[in-house]
């Protein structure tokens, strides 16, 4: 009985699986019927993460700290002692655009804080201000009972308050020990560095955070999770009080954030406060003694563990808060009975050919009908840009098929697949689609040159221009010349001349991935709505998105992902922003065990 | 109130694009206008013909750095791969390298100025070829790879030319590098020809708007469909080409080809195209502005020649004024960006 159990795709609330092996149904009932599972469940659960620890290193190693365990993860009583850090009213204007409104927030000692919400919702500018990247335009914040106003991200660290960055911030070429110390190294008698001095030290503070390295390894050969302990141990020598991680579990596998919690847990108790920014529900539910949730720059409120892990649908509930507003005004849902364009199969990619472990899909099937916009929801990193990007020829596909019109393809280049008639407008505009110097009209033609040139390779310079002034009418595109530079236009105007970049070549299928990143509100509806049109029109649209009231708005069929793999498909019109959330934000444990 | 920010914001990027494209040509007309005045023959027609003789071997070379350097490419390699394209050259003018030491003008035995020419096009293209493709395909910066090349033709120059010059060719191959029509040299009226050329192919051709769209962004072209490896292998074909082209008008001119030619060239050419206002970081440039940065370097070395200005301050002045071209690109780029 208990072999199956951890074997099985389970349900944390202990049920045996559901016909088929689909977690998704006992999840349901979990969050509407079961409560806190943590409390009910505990056995099976750490019997699951020891089975996969077993698994990861080899060995039936059981970890120190599980996290369904909640008494491990209980906090101290901390309720009394006055707050670490204090944010009162916090407010951020950029250029007009109001970021951060009106925040107010408590990390007190010993305490780990979770800071969440949506993309968009606030957070990346608060931790910037926090971290003395830019100040507040107005609000006050005090730390240690002082007023706090760092003038640059060094000061912030003098000041106690040291920030983790996703992209982390160690010299990969330096040791470990160099980096820890990097420019405050022990000197020896003579003045010089004294390797053996910042050795010691540097091998007592990484035991601290359960690194059991060798100081003098140079940080290039470590693994991402090492290297975040290596910045958790730096922040720690320099007698930091606050330390800020921002998505600091995104990049790790399943094990390696346990060890990471556990380390959080220890010093937690140490005294240090923790700020914890993520997107894992689950992970933040688990170790958080209380949580700030933002939403559209305001604070959506706080939550206080209150003896027992913060619930998940609880927090949803304030992240997604917002009525879906005015500005994502829902189209009838069209009945799409278009016939299949598009269709991927068990398909898989790793990240590089040499070390196929390393997964990036796994299984993904997918059909995309004519005529209907296919909304892709998942996080960053969940596999959805690089699901785009294999379909285009971008990245090298390890296993699957994908067909077009029922017609296999492997198109081994982004060229190969434009002729085939698919299209991509990518996710990084800046430094994936725009020719940020060259003008409209070049950026416009750039991938149907053989469309508007004649035989000898001249440019049909007229036809071009033609094609531009009809599309600069039609997709309302407002822009000075066609010689302007592109760079010159707002996001909503670059936006609209890829996609008439894309038009011209008269596309079978249209990815769009994040079509409206960094696209003002108004634009925003304009885009959605020529992605209707266009639709409408016959293409088939891929819309990879992670603004959930964009995804819903627009989409007539939706699947999340997560870890590289679909985790859910529901019309449209069912779909709300908590089912989604659950579905490309929750850990499923089976993926673990499998 | 949006509409008048972008008006403002077109006006002040127009004023700095103006002055990206014709700000060298404005210091052209200054240095003539300066040079005119602190001798009056300077605009005398011989001089300036004069002038334009000199700067067509390596404006021919500039030329093709122009689409190299389009694509935030670099080469390095072109004042050797002169120095090898001439003797290439030579030994086909003479039927042999076994001829190095024949002052004879009668060039009877060898296959004549057309299978000369052919041979030292050829030969400069290949080379840029394979240079091109050990940029793209292994991977290595084009930094390295023309460094590396740099050493090599010279050192195949020396190889087959053991070490001296081959001089010496018939009346028909020097009239490329020393003939006039009208009044003109020759070598300027080939050097005008190839810059309306490879005006002409920048700006109108398909082929064109790839090398600026490589250089500008290689990823977004390589997500719009260009083949990024071809375009990048052509441009050092081209450049390679137009070394062997220039290879030949030089060995023409100085009736010899000689194995120390051409050193120190590649830093004339890329100072010509970069003072041209094309940028090193690709996307940004012109073929006229090419033209102006080559004429420029032209005027001023003939300029200070003229006012008995050694030549040792006259390198002092115009690596001064390559650095203050690029300080001017850069602060321009930044005002285009804000």
């Amino acid at each position: 009985m208990e072999a199956a159990l951890c074997r099985a795709p389970l349900c944390p609330a202990g049920h045996l699986p559901h016909t088929g092996g689909d977690w998704q149904f006992c999840r349901q009932r979990l969050f509407c019927e079961a409560g806190d599972w943590r409390k009910q469940t505990r056995q099976p659960i750490s019997l699951l993460v020891g089975e996969m620890s077993g698994r990861t290193e080899g060995g039936a190693v059981p970890l120190p700290i599980a996290i369904g365990e909640p008494s491990l993860f209980m906090a101290e009583p901390t309720a009394s002692s006055p707050p670490l850090l204090a944010v009162e009213g916090v407010t951020k204007h950029f250029s007009g655009v109001t970021a951060l409104s009106d925040v107010s927030l408590e990390v007190r000692p010993g305490e780990i804080l979770g800071l969440l919400g949506e993309n968009g919702a606030g957070k990346s500018t608060l931790l910037k201000i926090l971290s003395g990247v830019m100040p507040p335009s107005s609000g006050r914040i005090v730390f240690d009972g002082a007023d706090y106003a760092p003038s640059s991200p060094q000061d912030a660290k003098r000041h106690g308050i040291v920030t983790i960055y996703q992209e982390l911030s160690l010299i990969p070429t330096l040791t470990v020990a160099e980096n820890i110390f990097i420019g405050r190294a022990p000197l020896g008698p003579l003045g010089l560095v004294s390797w053996r001095k910042m050795e010691d030290a540097s091998r007592a503070i990484i035991a601290r955070v359960g690194l059991a390295i060798d100081p003098s390894t140079p940080v290039s050969s470590l693994s991402v999770a090492e290297q975040q302990l290596v910045e958790i141990a730096r922040a720690l020598s320099l007698k930091s009080r606050l330390i800020i991680m921002d998505e600091p579990t995104s990049a790790l596998t399943e094990t390696e954030v346990q060890k990471l919690m556990s380390i959080m847990d220890r010093l937690r108790k140490d005294g240090v406060a923790i700020m914890f920014v993520t997107h894992r529900l689950e992970e933040a539910s688990a170790i958080c003694d209380r949580m700030t949730v933002l939403r559209d720059g305001r604070l959506a409120g706080h939550l206080d563990r209150d003896g027992q892990p913060i619930q998940i649908p609880k927090i949803i509930e304030k992240m997604v808060g917002r009525a879906a507003s005015e500005l994502y005004a829902r189209p009838t849902q069209r009945d799409v009975a278009g016939a299949v364009r598009l269709s991927v199969r068990r398909l898989r990619t790793v990240r590089d050919p040499l070390a196929p472990h390393a997964i990036v899909l796994e299984g993904v099937d997918l059909d995309l009908k004519a005529g209907e916009i296919l909304g892709v929801a998942g996080l960053v990193g969940s596999g959805r840009t690089e699901l785009a990007r294999a379909i285009f020829g971008a990245d090298r596909i390890a296993a699957g098929t994908i067909a077009l019109d029922g017609q296999p393809i492997a198109p081994a280049s982004p060229a190969d697949a434009i002729k085939l008639g698919i299209g991509l407008v990518p996710e990084d505009r800046k430094h994936q689609a725009i020719f940020a110097a060259l003008g409209i009209l070049n950026n416009f033609s750039i991938a149907s040159l053989s469309r508007y040139s004649n035989g000898a390779g001249f440019m049909a310079e007229r036809r071009e221009r033609e094609a531009l002034a009809g599309y600069r009418k039609a997709l309302s595109i407002r822009m000075a010349s066609p010689e302007q530079a592109i760079e010159g236009l707002s996001g909503g105007n670059q936006q609209k001349v890829i996609l008439a970049r894309w038009l011209a070549r008269d596309p079978k299928v249209l990815i769009v991935d994040e079509p409206t990143r960094g696209v003002d509100v108004g634009a925003k509806a304009e885009v959605h709505q020529i992605l209707v049109q266009l639709a409408a029109r016959g293409i088939a649209i891929m819309m990879i998105s992670s603004e959930l009231p964009e995804v819903l708005a627009v989409s007539d069929r939706i699947v999340t992902m997560r870890r590289g793999r679909i985790t859910g498909e529901m019309p449209g019109i069912e779909a709300t922003e908590e089912k989604l959330m659950e579905l490309m934000a929750l850990d499923r444990k089976q993926e673990a065990t499998q | 109130m949006t509409s008048t920010t972008e008006q403002t914001e077109r006006s002040g990027i127009n004023i700095a694009r103006l002055l990206m494209s014709f700000g060298p040509l404005m210091f052209l007309a200054v240095l003539i206008v300066i040079f005119t005045v602190l001798k009056p023959s300077f605009i005398d027609p011989i001089n300036l013909f004069n002038i334009l003789r000199q700067i067509s071997i390596t404006g021919l070379i500039a030329l093709g750095m122009t689409f190299v350097i389009l694509t935030a490419g670099i080469d390095l390699s072109v004042g050797s791969l002169l120095a090898f394209c001439g003797m290439v050259a030579a030994v086909v003018a003479k039927g042999g390298a076994a001829n190095t030491l024949s002052l004879s003008t009668s060039g009877t035995q060898g296959y004549g100025w057309f299978a000369a020419l052919l041979a030292a096009v050829i030969v400069g293209a290949l080379a840029g070829g394979v240079q091109g493709f050990a940029i793209t395909r292994l991977k290595v910066p084009p930094f390295v790879v023309t460094l590396g090349g740099l050493t090599v033709f010279r050192g195949l120059t020396l190889t087959i030319s053991n070490g001296g010059p081959i001089s010496g060719f018939d009346a028909s191959m020097r009239w490329f590098g020393t003939g006039l029509i009208g009044p003109v040299p020759v070598p300027a009226i080939i050097f005008a020809a190839a810059a309306i050329l490879c005006h002409i192919v920048l700006r109108y051709t398909r082929y064109g708007r790839a090398v600026y769209a490589v250089g500008g962004n290689a990823e977004a072209a390589r997500l719009s469909g260009l083949r990024v490896d071809r375009i990048l292998i052509s441009v050092y074909v081209i450049v390679g080409f137009f070394a062997g082209l220039a290879a030949f008008v030089l060995s023409a001119r100085l009736n010899s080809s000689e194995a120390v030619a051409g050193i120190g060239y590649e830093l004339t050419v890329i100072s010509a195209v970069v003072i041209g206002g094309t940028s090193l970081f690709g996307g940004i440039g012109s073929v006229g502005g090419t033209v102006v940065g080559a004429a420029l370097i032209g005027v001023l070395q003939n300029g200070l020649q003229f006012n008995n200005v050694s030549s040792y301050t006259q390198s002092i002045v115009i690596g001064l004024i390559l650095i203050l071209a690029v300080a001017f690109d850069r602060w321009l780029k930044s005002r285009v960006r804000r």
